[in-house]
Parts: C-alpha cells; structure tokens; sequence
C-alpha cells in the first residue's frame, strides 16, 4: 500500500472513549487486516512506506499462512482485508489468497500499481469474489509518473483502471501527491474524470520509510498545498453524486495530528510479507518492539496479549501535553512512529501538534524543503528510489 | 415530500462496490465499501437486507415491509431512509 489512505477508513464509533478504563477493557476487535503480501514490486516509488531495509526480508508466508492468517483475522471480526505490498500481483496465488478470503466474508481490497494486471485477470479475480481494486498513479502525465515511479508504466495504468472498471468494479484511482506532482492536480483529476473514475484518492505522502528519506524533495511548499486545496475542492463541488474525491492535507501543514491508524491497537493490524504482525506498517521501525510473529504466536495473543500492541493502547501510556488535553480523545496524541522519528521518543505527542514542544522540528522540515526546492536541479539532492540495491546500501547490510 | 429521487416505481439497488452482509462480531447488519465499513440499526437492516437480496421496486419492498411488520404504517419512514441511503451512496435507482 503506497499511502496509509486512513482518512476513509474511519470504522465508526473506533474512540469508544476509554478515559479511565484499563487497557484491557478497551480492547476491541481487529477490523482491518493490512496484508503485506510480498516486499517484491516493480516500481520503485521514492516515496514508498515500505521500511528502507525491505531487501532483508526474504522468507515470505506461504499460501496456507496466509489463508490462516485472515482466518483468525476473520473470527476476531475483522471485515476489510487490504491486500497489499510491495505489489501484491507478484504473487503467484493471488487468486487463491483472495477466493480464500472472500470465503471467508472479508471485504477484500486489491491495492496495486496495476502492473501485472491485465484485463483478464481483472475478470479472473472478480470471479474469486474479489471486493475491490485500486489502482495507484504517480501523477497525471506521462513523463512525470514515468520518472516518480522509475519505470515506464503509465499508458499501462490507464489500461488497467480502464480494465478495473470494465470488469464491473468500482473505478478507485489513488494518486499521491508531493512537491513534484501537486501543482498537475487539477490534470490529475481531469484524467479521473476522464476514465470515469468512481473515487479519487489524492492521498498526500506520508513522511516514513522511503518518503522520509527522501522529504526534502517530496514535502509540498505552503503556496501549493493552498492551490492545491481550493483546486480540490472545485472538483468536489463540480463532480457531486459522480465522482467521490478524497482530499487531506499533509499533515505537516496541520496544527493537530492525524488520529494515526485510529488509535494504536484499536483497528488496524498489519501482518508484513515475513509474518511479523504491527500495529500499523511503520511501526517496526520503532525501539523497543518484540515483533511477534504470526508463525509461532496466534493473531488473538498478538492482538490482545503482546507488548507491542499494548504499547500505546489507551491514555495510560501518554506525557504531557497529551495527557491532560482534552483532544487525545480525538487524536490519541497522533503517530507513534512520527513523534519517534522527529523527537527520538515515541511516547512523545506527535510534534506537528502545535501544542507539542517540538512543532520546531516539522516547521525546520517544512523549511529545509523550501530551501531545497529553491536549488537549481544541478545542485538538488537527487531523489533516492526504492529498489533492493538501494535497500541494501542505505541499511548496510 | 417533494424532490424525491425514488418514486414507487423505482427499481433500487446497492451501489457499485457496496456488499451488504450480518456480522457477527458486531451483531448487526453492515455496509461494506472500498476501505470502509458503515454499521447499520435494525431498520436500516432490514431495508437494505430485501434491497440487497432482490432487485425490487420501492412499492414492492414496502408491501414487503408492512407484511413482516404487522401492516405498520412506515411508508414515510422507509422513503425517507431512502433518501438518506442514496445521499450517502449507498443504493441507486436503476
């Protein structure tokens, strides 16, 4: 999955407003099971949030651990299966991941670049009971979505998404925006409008993995983001009852933070191509994780049982400003992996808050990619790609 | 009521993408869309179970109504669900 597209996720009533219960009574039920099929994928997307170092990972689940996965996923109640990567087409048993999973009542989602894909396998799929596809862009024109992806992809894309709806799904187009693409949105959207697209996601990069690294070229100048809104919200005026257009703004931009994932441990639940099961799909990037695993540990023991998913449950674990605002119930303090990646401490409130203590550091961010995006491109950092030489040279390994 | 977008001869379907299916974790009826799940109450339940099983007029699915609930008189009520269902995409007129 190339963004974390949360802002349309909302299950409803996910913050129960657990002030003053134990963790333990506020546990609720997994309701999204993120698959990340396979880190393999044909693209190579700078702002990719796979972690730097996916190349290590090289023992993927079997078909059968899959199929047990979503089963145990299911019976907890579970119902939105995303699957995912990396491109999750790259598997061979695709098919067979999603008949098992339509099986079993998963609402199933098939997150892909669209390379792979072809129109008969589009119909194949529908026919295994798969739900959903959405098939990412990097922008509107060739060139540019050419060059953000490293590869020469787009005229297939269109292909695809034209094949998507074809074969009687719904048409979702998601395009992440950055510096590099924001200012061709109102290109982008009349590209949707042409394929007829039912939703547009224009889901806006989220600094982890690939894209952190990578921010001082990706991050969005004020003025854009300002263009970019007022454009966005024409099209959604204009294309009411047509076509569904999804907007949020980076949060950087912001002065509160994302409710991340809807609270820790509270929905979501990622299971990685090796097993590993997070709390959302940056997270193992943090310190102090115990990464268990879905081979040995059951995914009710993971969810309701392990560290790492109790790590941030509920308020109790929580500093000052979060502790006593009354917004953590809205926001539950933002992102874990955020507030780790810009303070060193992921108990830390997310600094985009402007109440935190450390909103300097995303305004120096914000910063530093003005005086970046000022450079002539001689002298410009060059955009780092997500491939696995990379991969290997970034994470010395 | 004026503006309806449904009339009693209106044949109503779930919308594209949509999947209408009982839960039993969260014992109730449930939407389910592309990344989204809306939970419903048990009359929104009911509504959307006849329009997911079979293709049927808005007169048809009342008459249905009024059978399983004793004759009452809901048709306002059930116009005005649906209303409400297709400003939020859920069912479309064929």
């Amino acid at each position: 999955m190339a963004t974390t597209g949360s802002e349309q996720n909302k299950a409803p009533g996910s913050t129960g407003g657990a002030l003053g219960m134990n963790v333990r009574d506020a546990i609720r039920q997994p309701l999204w099971l993120l698959a990340e099929l396979t880190y393999a994928c044909p693209l190579q997307c700078p702002y990719c949030s796979n972690p730097m170092d996916f190349a290590k990972i090289k023992s993927e689940l079997t078909t059968e651990e899959w199929i047990d996965v979503f089963k145990q996923a299911r019976a907890m109640g579970a119902t939105q299966l995303g699957l995912s990567g990396g491109e999750p087409l790259v598997r061979p048993d695709i098919i067979e991941l999603i008949r098992a999973a339509r099986d079993l009542g998963f609402y199933t989602n098939l997150i892909t670049s669209g390379i792979g894909l072809d129109a008969s396998k589009a119909i194949a799929f529908k026919e295994a009971g798969l739900d959903h596809i959405q098939v990412s862009f990097q922008a509107s024109s060739e060139d540019l979505n050419n060059l953000i992806a490293g590869t020469d992809a787009f005229q297939h894309k269109i292909e695809m998404a034209k094949a998507v709806k074809a074969a009687g799904y719904p048409m979702v187009l998601c395009f992440v925006t950055h510096r590099q693409n924001i200012d061709k949105i109102d290109e982008i959207l009349d590209l949707a409008i042409n394929l007829d697209a039912d939703y547009v996601e224009l889901a806006t990069t989220q600094y982890y993995g690939w894209a952190m690294h990578n921010r001082d070229q990706l991050l969005p100048l004020k003025e854009q983001l300002v263009r970019a809104e007022r454009i966005a919200h024409e099209y959604q005026e204009q294309q009411k009852g047509n076509m569904k257009i999804y907007y949020v703004v980076p949060d950087y931009y912001e002065d509160r933070p994302k409710a991340c994932m809807n609270g820790w441990g509270n929905v979501f639940l990622t299971v990685t191509p090796d097993g590993t099961a997070l709390p959302c799909h940056a997270a193992r990037e943090l310190p102090g994780m115990t990464l268990p695993n879905v081979r040995d540990t059951s995914v009710k023991e993971i969810w309701e049982d392990s560290n790492d998913f109790n790590r941030f449950r509920g308020f109790d674990w929580m500093k000052e400003p979060c502790r006593s605002c009354d917004e953590k119930v809205k926001d539950f303090g933002g992102c874990r992996c955020q507030a780790y990646m810009l303070t060193g401490d992921p108990a830390m409130a997310d600094p985009v808050c402007s109440k935190s203590p450390d909103r300097h550091v995303v305004d120096e961010a914000i910063e530093r990619g003005r005086r970046e995006s000022e450079k002539s491109t001689e002298v410009a950092k060059p955009l780092v790609f997500r491939n696995p030489k990379n991969s290997k040279q970034i994470s010395g390994f | 009521m004026t503006n309806r977008v449904f009339n009693a001869d209106s044949v109503l379907v779930l919308a594209l993408g949509y999947r209408f299916q009982w839960e039993p974790m969260q014992d109730c009826y449930v939407l389910l869309y592309p990344e989204g799940m809306v939970k419903l109450n048990p009359a929104a339940g009911e509504i959307l179970k006849r329009i997911s099983e079979k293709k049927q007029t808005v007169s048809e699915l009342i008459a249905e109504l009024k059978v399983a609930f004793d004759g009452a008189d809901l048709d306002d009520d059930v116009y005005q669900f649906l209303e409400e269902a297709h400003g939020n995409d859920w069912i479309r007129a064929e």
